[in-house]
């Protein structure tokens, strides 16, 4: 589904954020990234996005090249993935439902459908009831339930998280990551960053450790080892 | 680009509008302020060339035919200035109404009257007040009516004098005058207009830059680039719509206020008066600049953040 071809990041000052990369990842997988700080991960993640731009090597979303795809081939292509940060990006002056519908109007989708998806998704992120409050009026766990309700609610074939729960305390995070479990579950594949040693543990799925821009480790059921 | 996104683009754009408040706010309020400088400039502008023009259409030059200049030799000679492309108007006083112009002016001088009575014939010759194109083309006229045809129509010297020597200070002074006038009020306003612009620019190039975290999430969401900068575009319209109307709203007191100052600053024009009865040019210009200079600018601002 995801393949990074020998892929390398270096900035114009030399620095090397990713070297040689090398790995695929199947449908319906769930794979966690973890590392250090400034081990690659989040470059990783934008490189899928195509936030950032590979200087050596290329990657794949099956037959697509993410980083010659033109303007339109983007969008669509964006629509296909999900997005979760640390920092939530929601857009502040939408509400909770408009943040949701807004994933949904960029890729067309009818007035009816979205008014029986968006509280659909809702309840299943347990915010059924927060549906016309601005994020400013959430908490950081219900701020980020309503990432990841955006981020399913086109139902993508991916779903990318970079450190979800990085701002949550345990209750949340162990929320987010069970919301992250039944994704899975339900066919998509997720990829997770994290530095949270007992999320990784508790997932017992496939783990990439990363190191100064390289892999050093990839297990197929592994835990956090660094 | 569909109806359906089309909708959801404008009233995107008018909830960012009204959810920003303050930012709206400051944006409207700036651009009021650009659009007032406008105002002034059409005002001022357009009492200066009334006012120039006024002071053109007081110069003259004049001829004075002897008294007993052949009518019609004068008839052929207004002829002959009427065929001038500098000639605006010629416009013939005769004896008689040299004459009584003369009695009315000195009406409460019976001494001069009664002079004038004493003699037996009317003493005046007929005179031309001639009015040029432009101020610099006196010199021209004055040249033609020296010219030997001119001032001997049928070898008879029909003219007494003509007043352009004594005026032609008077006109070289004005006409250099209405020059400097006119090329610096262009690039006074020039000067405001660009500095208006580049504030009002800035100022909406700060309000989406508040927002650039947004632009890039709506992107990373598949929005394309005419979905991210539609809602900005229309935003940018709804703050000069709304300048525009303030703008109008703010103009009606004030040239209220500056009309009697006006009239007595300029010739007899009053910048109430213009205002009422101009005012369907004025909304026009202001509403077109006000929402040009919005959609414009949030074009241009949001296109910096638009990045795939």
């Amino acid at each position: 589904m995801l393949y990074f071809d020998k892929v390398s990041k270096k900035y114009a000052d030399d620095s090397v954020a990713i070297e040689d990369i090398s790995f695929s990842i199947e449908p319906k997988e769930f794979v966690s990234i973890v590392g250090h700080s400034g081990a690659g991960k989040t470059t990783l993640l934008k490189m899928i996005l195509a936030e950032e731009k590979p200087s050596e090597g290329e990657v794949f979303f099956e037959s697509l090249n993410i980083h010659k795809l033109g303007r339109d081939e983007m969008n669509k292509f964006r629509q296909r993935v999900g997005t979760v940060f640390q920092d939530f990006r929601l857009l502040p002056n939408k509400t909770v439902y408009e943040n949701i519908a807004f994933a949904m109007e960029v890729s067309g989708r009818s007035e009816e459908d979205i008014e029986s998806d968006v509280p659909h998704v809702l309840e299943l992120v347990d915010l059924g009831d927060k549906m016309w409050n601005f994020p400013g009026e959430l908490s950081g766990g219900e701020r980020q339930r309503v990432a990841i309700a955006r981020a399913i609610v086109n139902q993508p074939d991916i779903i990318i998280a970079d450190e979800p729960t990085g701002n949550l305390d345990p209750i949340n995070t162990y929320e987010i990551v069970q919301i992250f479990k039944k994704i899975n579950d339900l066919g998509t594949t997720v990829i997770l960053t994290t530095h949270n040693k007992g999320v990784i543990d508790s997932l017992k799925q496939r783990v990439i450790t990363m190191d100064r821009g390289r892999i050093i480790r990839d297990d197929p059921q592994g835990k956090y080892i660094l | 680009m569909n109806w359906l996104t089309a909708q959801r683009i404008i009233k995107s754009g008018f909830v960012n509008f009204w959810r920003s408040g303050f930012v709206s706010l400051a944006s409207v309020l700036v651009m009021t302020t650009t659009l007032l400088v406008i105002a002034g400039l059409i005002f001022t502008n357009t009492f200066l060339n009334t006012t120039l023009n006024q002071i053109k259409e007081k110069v003259d030059i004049n001829v004075y035919f002897l008294p007993d200049a052949p009518t019609p030799d004068i008839f052929a000679l207004r002829s002959a200035l009427e065929t001038l492309p500098e000639v605006l108007t010629v416009e013939y006083v005769t004896r008689d109404q040299a004459e009584l112009a003369f009695r009315e002016k000195f009406k409460d001088d019976e001494t001069k009257i009664q002079a004038l009575d004493l003699l037996d014939d009317n003493p005046f010759g007929g005179r031309f007040n001639i009015r040029a194109q432009d101020p610099s083309q006196y010199e021209g006229i004055a040249t033609f009516l020296e010219s030997n045809s001119a001032i001997a129509q049928n070898d008879t010297v029909i003219i007494e004098s003509v007043t352009y020597a004594e005026t032609k200070i008077v006109i070289d002074r004005l006409s250099h005058i209405i020059d400097t006038i006119e090329i610096l009020g262009l690039i006074v306003s020039a000067i405001f207009l660009v500095m208006s612009v580049l504030i009002t620019f800035n100022t909406i190039r700060l309000a989406i830059y508040i927002s650039r975290e947004e632009i890039s999430v709506m992107q990373l969401v598949g929005a394309s680039n005419s979905y991210v900068r539609g809602p900005f575009v229309v935003s940018g319209i709804m703050y000069g719509f709304v300048a525009g109307i303030l703008t109008l709203v703010i103009l009606y007191p004030l040239t209220y206020w500056l009309g009697p100052k006006s009239a007595r600053l300029f010739i007899d024009v009053n910048v109430f008066n213009y205002y009422v009865s101009n005012f369907g040019e004025i909304f026009l210009i202001i509403m077109v600049s006000g929402i040009a200079l919005g959609s414009v600018s949030s074009y241009l601002a949001v296109r910096r953040y638009l990045k795939v």
